[in-house]
């Protein structure tokens, strides 16, 4: 453990830091930006076989990363429908597989909440006037506070996942590394203390994430109610 | 002119009863009737948020979208938009689609009009109970609605927030809107209502005018519920 502080210094490991954050930040984006209304959607809309949907879409929550990764390998490969693009074992394919895994967690969470929401406002806002998709972005902008939870799950599965990124980019030095796909590494190569120090960081980037979204939060609901 | 609202043989499950009523334009109405009469199923049929299982409910006007537009309602508890009191009015107007330059103003003269205007900016969930509820009928009333339904709207409020409330359900009635309110409170009736639609297990005994029904009511169940009886027991 003796080079553990020599392993933080190292231009390298910040660069890997920045890179997991920059993949799985912009994967809870985009998933946010589609899952979220997607959820709502399905929260206050009623159609036959939306319970099977409903289902299919919690059980999907549970989707193996690797199996994530290999399908989003095949699209992305040179013989695959999306080869012409070149997107393999780069970063944008990592941004694309941990989008695939975390819109299902974000969706069938956020369907949860406002459905559960929808109950309080369905007839206040029927008696105003909101119907469809205008009454469920209305909910959803309501429990924005909430939903913040909801987006933290989709950002702690992104950032712990390994076989996804590992598949889809390929974890080449200094281009597609990321921390998980680095502690993998470093552990299989038997250097244990960078892969414990790559761990602890790790922890640390999302226990700060975590902080800041809790705080940001916390004012908000003071402020709003 | 949306009014009148003719029910015929209206059933709701086994809640409502076959009942035929008309609701015209003009003084007050007072559903009144005790806990679980069908006070609030009746005034939802009205407003069109419960579809009848039998039976007819009718506007004298047949535009849906005007039909809608000239109606509102006010709930026991009122839901706010997590956002400043102006803006759940707003919000309100732009649903009943009036041009986004008019809504504020709009939105401000119906604050006026309830005496919220100094609140205007404070978020709407933190706002107290009665103000809450003023808030609510201040959205119900920026559209200036032919008909407002309300729904027992003081049944959670302390009596200086009740007190309030009635004097701007009572300028609303001065102002030509006709008002259709639910209650179990007859301090309220007497003081709010023209007229009296005695409501008792989804059935109507008794439309009288107010002052009739109070000093000699023509069944034996308004009777008993006058004096203070649970008629059912």
């Amino acid at each position: 453990m003796q080079d553990f502080p020599g392993v933080l210094a190292e231009a390298r490991l910040w660069q890997i830091v920045g890179l997991s954050l920059e993949v799985s930040l912009s994967a809870v984006g985009l998933a946010a930006l589609a899952g979220l209304p997607l959820g709502a959607a399905l929260a206050v809309a009623r159609f036959p076989g939306r319970h099977a949907v409903v289902v299919l879409l919690n059980a999907l929550m549970g989707l193996p990363p690797v199996v994530v990764g290999l399908a989003i390998y095949l699209l992305l490969s040179r013989a695959g429908p999306l080869g012409s693009l070149g997107l393999l074992f780069t970063p944008g394919a990592m941004v694309i597989a941990q989008t695939v895994l975390i819109l299902p967690i974000i969706a069938a969470l956020s369907r949860q909440a406002v459905e559960d929401a929808w109950r309080e406002y369905e007839e206040q806002l029927r008696s105003l006037g909101a119907r469809g998709m205008r009454a469920a972005l209305t909910v959803l902008w309501d429990i924005r506070f909430s939903l913040l939870t909801v987006v933290l799950a989709g950002l702690g599965r992104a950032a712990a996942e390994v076989g996804a990124v590992i598949i889809v980019g390929g974890n080449i030095d200094g281009v597609t590394r990321v921390m998980t796909t680095a502690i993998a590494l470093e552990t299989s190569k038997g250097d244990l203390p960078l892969a414990l120090g790559l761990g602890l960081v790790l922890i640390a980037v999302v226990i700060a994430v975590n902080a800041a979204a809790f705080l940001v939060k916390e004012a908000a609901q003071r402020r709003y109610g | 002119m949306i009014l009148p609202l003719q029910l015929s043989e209206v059933t709701y499950r086994d809640i409502i009863k076959p009942l035929t009523l008309e609701i015209a334009a003009g003084p007050s109405t007072i559903i009144l009737g005790a806990n679980g009469a069908g006070k609030s199923v009746l005034m939802r049929l009205m407003h069109g948020l419960l579809a009848p299982t039998g039976g007819r409910i009718a506007w004298h006007e047949s535009d849906p979208a005007r039909v809608r537009r000239l109606q509102a309602m006010v709930f026991q508890r009122p839901v706010m938009l997590r956002r400043s009191a102006l803006a759940n009015v707003v919000y309100a107007l732009a649903l009943a689609g009036v041009p986004a330059l008019e809504r504020e103003p709009m939105a401000r003269a119906a604050l006026d009009e309830v005496g919220l205007s100094y609140l205007a900016r404070r978020p709407a969930r933190v706002l107290s109970g009665g103000e809450q509820q003023r808030l609510a009928l201040a959205r119900a009333w920026a559209l200036h609605p032919e008909v407002i339904f309300l729904d027992e709207p003081t049944a959670s409020l302390d009596p200086s927030a009740t007190r309030e409330i009635e004097a701007v359900i009572r300028a609303f009635d001065a102002s030509g809107t006709k008002v259709v309110m639910a209650t179990h409170n007859l301090g309220q009736a007497r003081r709010l209502g023209d007229e009296v639609i005695y409501l008792h297990q989804g059935r109507v005994l008794e439309r009288t005018p107010a002052e009739r029904f109070f000093s000699q009511p023509a069944s034996a169940e308004a009777a008993a519920f006058i004096r203070g009886e649970l008629p059912w027991v």
